[in-house]
């Protein structure tokens, strides 16, 4: 296997983008990473497009030719491929697309996700992401997305004292955060008591404890380490990559506090990077809804089972804390395009070992992680990096 | 959506049937076709078994953002129950208000209408869940 590097990257804004389209978003977001990389075109081997559902947001499947198509790539009849896991559809794009360059099958190769969601109504869009869950064993019963993951959080709240405060302090740090990235939907600071009394969306989760919808699109271009140099003086290698999956509902999970596929990805991309928890300095985590947050800090091992949301309200997650968990501002206030996710997440990564994170900066960033879920945990897919210069 | 996805998932939805291996004796519901302890040993060998119906809840959750099929119902409960026969499901709580019910509470699964098919088209039934008696809720 060859060592990989991210040599360019590129996002949209996110957020209602009315006058965009799912083509427009996804081609915005890749032109950028290709001039960020100082790439042409040309030189481009493949395409991993990950993107959730775009049959259900937009009515349009055979997305990826379509991207290639729409960047003005037809002539070349590169391979563009589609990769689908739900909320993990970027995280799990990037990690094919490592495969493909690490195993030489490939040179370059671009990543580009994008989730076009502001087309359909709320309500609509809800009942889409509630399709990530078993249509058959859960939707059907009245089991909505965000009430699997309220499930947790009281179930977290019972058996480990995790309290609604804990909570909320996750969805306070990520609008802090938010307010520092001039990439971010949501660029206001929050308050604890806005949090608390915000309408319930599914007890004890409430407005401000869930991710929005959004539109946009992130990619990133990946080469050989041995050449990235040609292209930056700052390649970002990627040191691990870990996919792991788990029953498709809830109820079916060994622990439903704690998601086994975060874990053992979390170990899958560690053991390949042979790096520990304790080594990560800044990590991007799903933080669809605030417990997620909080689950996800301990199953990838940063904090002891039951410990997560406790370490939050001390501050051991916001910037420069012992690990900076979700400079970005997160799913919460980056915002959500839910198949991008997993790339804009790797993006963040690349902008703090870069040392462009600006205002959000943590100091000294030397390694990084994304974590990105599909479903209520079905997918997990975990990414090590670390400069490579 | 078709009929035929409705009806046949109907033994399992009407009548909490499971399945059980064969080989090894764990039940799974909804039923599997190949025990995940047992894995090709078990193919073939997967038996037909009725759950006993009653449970505890496990966790719940009450919706109040609820997809349009059920929106007359909300605010609603919806919650994972462990099930006596070690199994876990899905369903929602009914015939209560919150503050009845809590982690550890004992509930028996009933037969109600899940929901329809638009107003006109065929309606389609299955189990929820209500309160066996009156247990103090686990705090």
């Amino acid at each position: 296997m060859r060592d990989v590097a991210i040599i360019g990257i590129g996002e949209t804004e996110f957020g209602e983008l009315w006058n965009k389209s799912f083509r427009e978003i996804g081609i915005e977001a890749g032109l950028r990473a290709i001039e960020d990389a100082g790439i042409t075109s040309q030189q481009i081997d493949a395409l991993y497009i990950g993107n959730m559902s775009a049959g259900k947001f937009i009515e349009q499947e055979h997305v990826a030719p379509l991207v290639a198509d729409y960047s003005g790539l037809a002539d070349m009849h590169l391979p563009s491929i589609r990769v689908e896991a739900a909320g993990a559809s970027g995280g799990v794009a990037l990690a094919t697309g490592y495969m493909a360059v690490a195993s030489g099958m490939y040179n370059i190769v671009v990543v580009g996700a994008a989730e076009k969601m502001t087309d359909v109504g709320d309500r609509q869009a809800l009942q889409i992401l509630s399709a990530t869950a078993d249509q058959e064993w859960e939707s059907v019963f009245g089991a909505t997305f965000p009430s699997l993951y309220a499930m947790m959080a009281r179930r977290h709240m019972h058996v480990y004292g995790t309290t609604r405060e804990h909570l909320a302090a996750v969805a306070v740090k990520n609008h802090k955060n938010g307010s520092l990235n001039p990439h971010a939907q949501y660029r206001r600071e929050i308050s604890m008591e806005m949090v608390l009394n915000a309408p319930p969306v599914a007890t004890p989760l409430g407005m401000f404890d869930c991710a929005p919808l959004s539109d946009g699109g992130a990619a990133v271009v990946l080469c050989p380490l041995d050449r990235a140099k040609k292209f930056t003086d700052t390649p970002i290698r990627i040191l691990g990559s870990g996919i792991a999956t788990d029953t498709l509902a809830l109820h079916n999970r060994r622990d439903i506090c704690t998601m086994d596929a975060t874990v053992i990805a979390g170990k899958r991309a560690l053991h390949q990077a042979k790096r520990t928890p304790k080594d990560v300095n800044v990590a991007e985590v799903h933080d669809n809804f605030t417990i997620a947050e909080i689950m996800a800090v301990e199953d990838l091992r940063f904090f002891e089972k039951g410990k997560g949301g406790p370490a939050t309200e001390e501050g051991l997650t916001a910037l420069n804390g012992e690990v900076s968990v979700n400079t970005s501002g997160g799913l919460k206030a980056r915002g959500q395009p839910v198949g991008a996710t997993g790339v804009a997440q790797a993006i963040e990564i690349v902008r703090q070992l870069r040392g462009e994170a600006d205002k959000r900066q943590v100091d000294d960033a030397t390694m990084g992680l994304t974590h990105n879920v599909g479903g209520t945990g079905a997918t997990a897919v975990v990414h090590i990096f670390e400069r490579g210069d | 959506m078709a009929i035929p996805r409705f009806w046949r998932e109907t033994p399992s939805r009407y009548n909490l049937f499971a399945s059980k291996c064969g080989n090894c004796g764990e039940v799974h519901f909804p039923p599997r076709f190949v025990c995940p302890s047992c894995h090709r040993k078990s193919i073939g060998r997967m038996e037909s078994i009725k759950l006993c119906g009653t449970g505890k809840i496990l966790s719940y959750s009450v919706v109040h953002d609820a997809p349009e099929d059920f929106e007359m119902q909300k605010p609603y409960i919806i919650a994972i129950i462990e099930m006596k026969d070690g199994v876990r499901l899905t369903a929602p709580i009914i015939d209560c208000d919150e503050p009845d019910i809590g982690i550890g509470t004992e509930v028996e699964a009933t037969f109600r209408k899940l929901g329809e098919e638009g107003k006109a088209g065929v309606i389609h039934y299955g189990y929820k869940f209500r309160r066996m008696n009156r247990t103090p809720p686990e705090k």
